[in-house]
């Protein structure tokens, strides 16, 4: 199996690890979503693949799961565990990830 | 005395200096050029922290004290119970761990001396580390219920730790003749997976129901209310109608002790002699926690809910099923996501700066049947002192929900199990 790169940004010049090291930290809850879907998901998983998608697609994405206006399993449940000032830096940091 | 030198301000000014100096550079030395940070415990937590630590500063030296060179899954673990499912399936080695920089000591960690900041593995070999990592999961209270200790697991299996447990519970269900009872003795709360004993009852039920159709199960039952309790009473009413007998706590369904020479689980209400007992007792946090000197009256770890470090003990972060984590339970993916956010906490406690507070997911998926999946989901943040629910958020699968709803979740729920292995194994 192909090693897989954890989700996490590693910030370019960690010699400077003081403060430089909470600017690379994931934003609070971003972590969590690479349990379900994978850094590399395959084409055939159930689960979609979100890391490097357009940052406002996934904020629109997570607040209409968030209002019910699209449907979902488990999504709605989790989207209305988040704010859109917390949503707005986690798919930035998704979106970020290649 | 008089021709003793006296230092001047000066030179006063001058040595503190130099020693402050030295301070900052010693700590960000550690922080830099390779802080030790030793992981106790290769299940979803520790193997997931000691990846996450490498991940996010490659100059930490990161060391994971596990035992097995193999890791038994136990998610998924009630598929192989119910014969669909194979053990090697459940497997995985510490491979890619090992290649992506983390060192694996494949030895049992038997000492930790929270003061010298050092723990001992099974050859004799001192480690020191900066901080500590507790992964431990649960150990079986096998004292907690008169009659059943480790021997009489050899008759009545636990299955609660993923392994030869779980082959022993599958060929004893395969032996069994059509027409024998079942029974699942259940543990009050806390205990780990909180839905995982009705899974199990509903996939055992499922192959009774498809290979021994006479046959009966009985699950004898701690406490009155359980996880997903209305979803999964009324998919047992719908696929497993008289095949399911629940007894609650209320109903006289605590199991007080059990005699593995004839295979009884007796109650305050009565006997049951059955053909297979699967007897899931008291759990506490894994043995090491409590030499650490990391568990409280309750068995299990207190933490703060920021850093996962110890209201016990100094240097030492606890997550994963051994630590009190409020209202996330003890699951998989709850000890992943907090190994997760843990890892940062670590980073950054290293690095002389002050941790975030986390914002952590729980997602559990239960298999009711093979095509039938139903979930429970939280958000969690800290709130007087505990990782505390976020109002609003979570819950669990619609009650009314079309069966296509059930088939979906049910493959998310393979899918969930396929990327999280991936992310701490692959």
């Amino acid at each position: 199996m192909k090693a897989l790169r954890f989700a996490f940004l590693i910030a370019p010049t960690i010699a400077c690890l003081g403060t430089a090291a909470a600017a690379s930290l994931p934003p609070p809850g971003a972590a969590s979503c690479s349990g379900c879907h994978g850094v590399h998901e395959p084409a055939s998983s159930a689960i979609p693949r979100i890391y490097g998608r357009d940052a406002n697609e996934i904020v629109s994405v997570m607040t209409a799961f968030r209002d019910g206006s699209r449907p979902s399993t488990v999504m709605s449940r989790i989207a209305k565990g988040f704010s859109d000032d917390e949503l707005r830096p986690i798919a930035a940091w998704l979106a970020s990830q290649k | 005395m008089d021709n003793k030198h006296r230092p001047t301000r000066r030179e006063l000014i001058g040595v503190a200096a130099t020693v402050a100096m030295s301070l900052a550079v010693s700590r960000r030395a550690i922080a830099q050029a390779g802080a030790r940070v030793i992981v106790i415990g290769g299940g979803f937590g520790g193997a997931s922290c000691a990846r996450a630590l490498k991940q996010l500063n490659p100059l930490l030296q990161v060391t994971l004290v596990e035992q097995n060179p193999t890791f038994t899954a136990c998610p998924f673990s009630n598929d192989v119970i119910a014969g669909d499912r194979s053990i090697k399936q459940q497997q995985f080695g510490y491979e890619k761990v090992a290649s992506g920089g983390v060192t694996v000591v494949a030895q049992a960690a038997t000492k930790v001396d929270t003061s010298a900041r050092t723990v001992t593995v099974a050859d004799g070999s001192v480690l020191a580390y900066d901080r500590l990592v507790l992964a431990p999961g649960i150990d079986l209270r096998f004292n907690a219920l008169p009659g059943y200790d480790e021997a009489a697991s050899e008759k009545m299996p636990h299955a609660w730790k993923a392994g030869e447990q779980t082959l022993l519970l599958r060929r004893q269900l395969e032996a069994m003749e059509d027409g024998g009872v079942v029974a699942i003795a259940v543990p009050a709360n806390p205990y780990r997976c909180p839905p995982g004993p009705y899974e199990r009852a509903s996939l055992i039920a499922h192959y009774l129901k498809t290979k021994k159709p006479r046959s009966k199960l009985i699950i004898l039952d701690a406490k009155d209310a359980f996880s997903k309790q209305h979803l999964f009473e009324s998919a047992w009413k719908e696929l497993y109608p008289g095949l399911i007998e629940r007894v609650s706590l209320s109903q006289g369904g605590k199991v007080a002790s059990v005699d593995s020479s004839t295979n009884t689980l007796v109650t305050d209400f009565g006997k049951h002699t059955v053909q297979v007992a699967n007897v899931i007792p008291p759990q506490r946090a894994g043995r090491i926690a409590e030499i650490a000197g990391a568990t409280d009256k309750s068995g299990w770890c207190s933490i703060d809910p920021v850093t996962f470090e110890s209201k016990q003990v100094s240097n030492v972060h606890i997550i994963g099923d051994a630590c009190i984590a409020g209202g996330m339970p003890k699951s998989a993916f709850s000890a992943n996501a907090q190994a997760k956010a843990c890892a940062a906490a670590v980073v950054t406690l290293l690095a002389g700066g002050t941790p975030t507070p986390p914002k952590l997911i729980n997602t559990c998926y239960s298999l009711v049947a093979p095509d039938y999946g139903i979930s429970v989901a939280g958000v969690y943040q800290p709130k007087n002192g505990l990782l505390a629910d976020t109002e609003g958020a979570g819950g669990v699968s619609p009650l009314d929900a079309p069966h296509e709803f059930r088939e979906r979740e049910a493959a998310y729920a393979r899918s969930w199990f396929d990327t999280i292995t991936a992310e701490v194994f692959g």
